[in-house]
């Protein structure tokens, strides 16, 4: 009787180790699995050849990302100078300015914002801001454009991601000490002095782990960034340009590749970029975001 | 006035703005969606499948794209569940709270959980070309599953990490085995299992970019794990890409469907972590 419930323990235990174990190989296989897929392509073309060059024609053997990459970082760059801004407001007022019980009326809110599938963000950005930018805000500053450009790609891309850097940036601003604002308010600082002196920069590596974290989130959005932005495979000039962005180059080509020679490695190229820069971003504010927590 | 306090005054307002931004970006969501797509569904479109010339203006509805949904959210959830439940039971019971196995597990479900669909979309559609495998309900189930597994073990790893030691300690002194303590904790995550549960569920009908290529499109409802089926992101997407108002307005009927039901699922998850929640953080 008693062997066998240590039995089951251990049983039991193996398994779950398994499971656990899985999930590291699923990071590891994901990288390795696309980078063998993107492999034919890399030993045609050179690597800068493929990331510099703005050619793209996959029926003649072409392929070049820049303008996909280029697209990508107007589109997230954008969305995170919109984006940041507010959200730093927003939390270091429900951190410091306001009562408990805002925070329970804009939890509510940015939780059905997080919620919203991004084909949601994509209808209203073309209902609502694509025919904005080009009625009424395009052409302020230019004579023509079709609305369908980086400047919608990154407001619906900002209001995307405010959700999720504004709970972060809450979070990490309520790390900071109270005694530290106490002092800081004793010393006749104002509420904004003491944000502005002691929690900014208190927590200045955190603010930077966190926009790494939300600028690997932009990168990877697909469906709403590709009805807005245009889709053209050209260099953007200004925000009033189509762009096409590496995510929406993916999803719109993937069902006619198969039959072009090169162009299936070519799109998992592009996979691997995303994959590798996601990582890289998500590793490093992940260790940051970690360290700080445990210095807490 | 000491300029500190203009400084003060001038960020209040601009905090103050922020806010209102924040929520005018929602009302705004919620009623352009509203206002388009109202008028527009019928009951029908809800209850009958794509008839003869769909895409450029015919009769029918996208049943297909919803109950193709259901199917793919009901599966991947399960199996989601089945999947994340003893890993989170390995890192609170069996691992101590400082192990390096668990920092890097964890780490690991932090990084799954950032990586875009579209990423897992094209590594389980290589996969599957490798398997012969072609885009089909049971390739959706796949990608979903994968996606939703680590908004399972994070957000109950969340709430099971709050359970005091306590409990657990008391169930080794009566001589439980590990295993054994697992009932105790599960019975103190139920909560937070509901919420994850309704999380996932909300991450997994909204996603269209992993479905794309895994599941494809149909027309019709899948009799079989190897039919490609049709989801409402994805029928809300191709019907707007059509040049045919009609197709379009469709569309706006679908996103309006697809909106109704993430917002009762946010509300929900809302109010289970309100009211049954037993150890407030």
């Amino acid at each position: 009787m008693t062997n066998w419930r240590f039995l089951k323990d251990k049983i039991a235990r193996r398994g779950m180790i398994a499971l656990a174990f899985t999930s590291l190989l699923l990071v590891i296989g994901m990288g390795g699995g696309l980078f063998a897929k993107s492999y034919p392509i890399l030993q045609e073309h050179s690597l800068s050849n493929l990331l510099f060059s703005s050619s793209w024609h996959p029926m003649r053997g072409e392929f070049g990302f820049f303008p996909f990459i280029m697209g990508t970082i107007w589109v997230t760059l954008l969305a995170i100078l919109l984006a940041f801004p507010i959200s730093l407001l927003v939390a270091v007022f429900l951190t410091g300015f306001s009562q408990k019980r805002i925070w329970k009326l804009v939890y509510p809110i940015l939780d059905i914002l997080a919620s919203l599938p991004s084909v949601i963000y994509g209808v209203w950005g073309t209902l609502l801001i694509v025919p904005w930018i080009s009625k009424f805000f395009g052409p302020m500053f230019v004579e023509y454009t079709s609305g369908y450009t980086v400047l919608a790609g990154g407001i619906v891309l900002a209001v995307m991601i405010l959700p999720v850097l504004i709970s972060l940036l809450t979070e990490l601003f309520k790390t900071v000490p109270e005694e530290l604002r106490d002092v800081s308010f004793s010393l006749g600082a104002t509420n904004w002095q003491t944000a502005k002196y002691v929690i900014l920069r208190k927590t200045k590596a955190g603010i930077f782990a966190i926009v790494a974290l939300a600028i690997s989130r932009a990168l990877g959005e697909t469906i709403a960034v590709l009805m807005v932005c245009g889709n053209l495979p050209e260099t953007p000039h200004s925000i009033f340009n189509a762009c096409y962005p590496l995510s929406a180059l993916i999803a719109n080509n993937y069902g006619e590749m198969l039959s072009v020679p090169l162009y299936e490695s070519a799109l998992m190229l592009a996979a691997f970029l995303l994959f590798m820069i996601v990582l890289l971003f998500n590793l490093s504010s992940q260790l940051v975001l970690r360290y700080i927590k445990i210095n807490e | 006035m000491k300029w500190k306090f203009i400084e003060e005054r001038i960020f209040r307002v601009l905090m103050h703005c922020s806010l209102w931004i924040v929520f005018g970006f929602l009302i705004s969501i919620i009623y352009t969606i509203f206002q388009r797509g109202c008028k527009i569904l019928t009951w029908k479109m809800i209850t009958t499948l794509p008839g003869g010339g769909f895409y450029i203006g015919g009769e029918g509805g996208f049943l297909n794209a919803i109950v193709g949904s259901l199917y793919i959210v009901g599966a991947s959830t399960l199996l989601g569940l089945f999947i994340s439940i003893p890993i989170v039971f390995y890192l609170n019971i069996y691992l101590s709270s400082n192990s390096k196995f668990g920092y890097v597990i964890r780490l690991a479900y932090d990084i799954l959980f950032g990586i875009p669909s579209i990423v897992y979309g094209a590594f389980a559609f290589s996969i599957m070309i490798f398997f012969g495998l072609r885009a089909s309900l049971l390739g959706g189930i796949i990608v979903i599953t994968l996606l939703i597994i680590p908004i399972f073990v994070r957000s109950m790893d969340e709430v099971a990490k709050t359970i005091p030691h306590e409990i657990l300690d008391t169930s080794y002194s009566l001589g439980a085995t590990k295993w054994e303590t697992v009932g105790v904790m599960m019975r103190q995550i139920a909560p937070g299992i509901a919420t994850a549960t309704l999380l996932s569920i909300g991450r997994a009908i909204g996603d269209a970019a992993g479905v794309m290529f895994t599941a494809g499109f149909s027309d019709r409802i899948p009799e079989s794990l190897s039919q490609p089926t049709a989801t409402l992101p994805l029928s809300v997407f191709f019907q707007l890409s059509s040049p045919f108002p009609e197709v379009q307005n469709r569309a706006y009927g679908a996103a309006v469907v697809l909106t109704v039901i993430v917002l009762i699922l946010s509300i929900s998850g809302r109010f289970i972590t309100k009211h049954f929640s037993k150890n407030k953080i």
